[in-house]
């Protein structure tokens, strides 16, 4: 409403409007604060406070990261590590939605199966690394298979928990419109899931990025990870900080992306 | 002979019955406390073909379990319910039963959709039903967007969209406020006498049974059991508020009250 209210005076609107005008003001500084720290960082790391080996000013990362882009060398790294995550994460994600459906809607098979998946998800996905190099290789296999297994468990648990909590009421109003067994399914147990389907994809792109760098780590001759790993070898901080930034940047980008996929197939949940 | 045939006998079956009850009884078993708890017992009541009928009850009684029962979402323990229909019910529900990824007109829309009716033929059932229950402008609006006045008519449209003879409503005004609930008592009426359905309509609300019915079934608390069956005079079309005028109201409303205050708590 921009037209002042006949019986309010000007005084008073401007009253009304001041903690709103606040907190756009709160906002706006919000998005500059990060930057505080930057800046924090290069005067002390320019006036000597801190050890510049280990934390190089930031405007010399910068320089670093300036010179990958140039040379195309961090698109390829970039490239590699988005290949092997998405490859992965697909290959979890579409397995570990549908059994979370299946087992989530028939109580016979949770109880018997459930176990199962109980038993197996609290092994470390990094701890079955080398077990999965020593089966799949070193090639890109072996990084699809271990972010698929990680990824897997928690569309699985996501899932199951987002069928469990359907309103029965929802079940009852499928049956009574004569719904079959896969229309419940497909009409009736999916929607109600996929708020908790999106919090499940969200939480996995997140361990994805973890998984990866780690994986990369150890057997790989490409990636973020890789060349993270590499540049801890020859002593290459800058280098090693452009890939932490980087990193960052890829999980926090596809945070982003998977949000603007939940607001337009979950239009019907508060976000 | 088994029990159910004797009682069939002394009690004919109405030739013109669209439901029948006979000797109903449901029990329910608690694993945990290792405890049976009877819900209904000996329930037996018949509705004639276009016969607009409450159930009144305390809560708990398990006049809910009964509706159920009849809509096929449980079983029964023993006794014999038969509904002489073509169509399955069509079942209104107590809470927000509004699937809420759906918009209004494709909540409405929801039993045709999966019997692969076609689209058009899915536009003008649901246009029409949309005007029949005031929501042509919210065709577009998500369930999170409605009061819950509105809805309910969501409801109503939807289990009257594949046209089936019987109406099971479940307390589906409970959680209203008693003008909203006065307003969609008088638009359910109107849509009642346009459509002839035959109608088994659940309440706590002594008021809104004779409101709404042609007979009102009383029934006792826990296990449940009819201990009434009261035909209400009131001639049609009924005006709610008008109604409120007759004395005849009010010495039903009266006769109910006894009754269920009459009914022992067990």
């Amino acid at each position: 409403m921009t037209t002042p209210h006949p019986s309010l005076s000007a005084a008073e609107i401007e009253r009304l409007k001041a903690p709103a005008r606040r907190d756009n003001i709160y906002r706006i500084l919000s998005y500059f604060s990060p930057l505080l720290l930057l800046l924090l960082w290069e005067i002390a790391a320019q006036a000597g406070a801190i050890d510049r080996r280990f934390f190089p000013p930031p405007s010399a990362i910068a320089g670093t990261a300036w010179q990958m882009i140039v040379s195309l060398e961090l698109f390829e790294h970039i490239g590699a590590t988005l290949r092997r995550v998405w490859i992965g994460y697909a290959i979890g994600a579409v397995p570990g939605v549908l059994l979370g459906l299946v087992l989530g809607l028939s109580a016979p098979l949770r109880r018997v199966f459930g176990p199962i998946f109980a038993a197996l998800y609290p092994v470390p996905k990094i701890a079955i690394l080398p077990l999965i190099l020593l089966i799949f290789g070193v090639g890109d296999a072996s990084k699809f298979v271990v972010i698929a297994i990680g990824v897997f468990f928690l569309m699985f648990y996501n899932t199951l928990g987002g069928v469990m909590q359907i309103p029965q009421i929802y079940l009852d109003v499928a049956r009574n419109a004569g719904a079959t067994r896969f229309q419940t399914f497909r009409r009736i147990a999916l929607p109600s899931a996929l708020p908790s389907i999106f919090t499940g994809l969200k939480v996995a792109a997140g361990s994805s990025y973890i998984i990866i760098a780690a994986a990369e780590f150890l057997g790989a001759r490409s990636g973020v990870g890789f060349f993270i790993w590499a540049s801890w070898q020859t002593f290459a901080v800058s280098r090693m900080f452009v890939g932490i930034v980087v990193i960052s940047a890829m999980g926090y980008f596809t945070i982003l992306l998977l949000e603007a996929l939940e607001r337009r197939f979950v239009p019907w949940a508060k976000h | 002979m088994s029990p159910t045939a004797t009682q069939l006998g002394r009690n004919p079956v109405p030739a013109d019955a669209a439901i029948e009850v006979r000797d109903l009884v449901k029990a329910f078993y608690d694993a945990g406390g290792d405890r049976i708890t009877l819900a209904t017992t000996g329930v037996n009541f018949s509705v004639k073909r276009g016969e607009f009928v409450c159930i009144v009850g305390p809560s708990g009684c398990g006049k809910t379990t009964v509706l159920r029962i009849l809509a096929g979402l449980e079983t029964l323990l023993s006794g014999e319910v038969r509904i002489e229909s073509a169509t399955p019910p069509a079942m209104v529900f107590q809470e927000a039963s509004v699937l809420p990824w759906l918009t209004v007109s494709q909540n409405v829309a929801f039993p045709l959709s999966l019997k692969g009716v076609s689209r058009q033929k899915q536009r003008e059932r649901v246009g029409e039903l949309l005007a029949l229950t005031g929501l042509t402008e919210f065709a577009d609006a998500y369930p999170h967007q409605l009061s819950g006045g509105m809805k309910q008519r969501v409801s109503v449209a939807r289990a009257l969209v594949d046209d089936r003879d019987v109406l099971l409503m479940d307390e589906p005004f409970g959680a209203l406020d008693e003008q909203t609930r006065l307003t969609l008592q008088q638009e359910l009426l109107g849509i009642w006498e346009r459509t002839g359905k035959t109608v088994v309509f659940i309440t706590h609300s002594v008021d809104e049974a004779l409101t709404l019915a042609d007979r009102v079934l009383v029934m006792s608390p826990r296990p449940g059991t009819i201990v009434a069956d009261l035909a209400v005079p009131f001639e049609r079309p009924r005006d709610v508020v008008e109604m409120r005028r007759d004395k005849r109201f009010w010495d039903l409303t009266y006769e109910v009250w006894r009754l269920l205050a009459a009914s022992p708590e067990h």
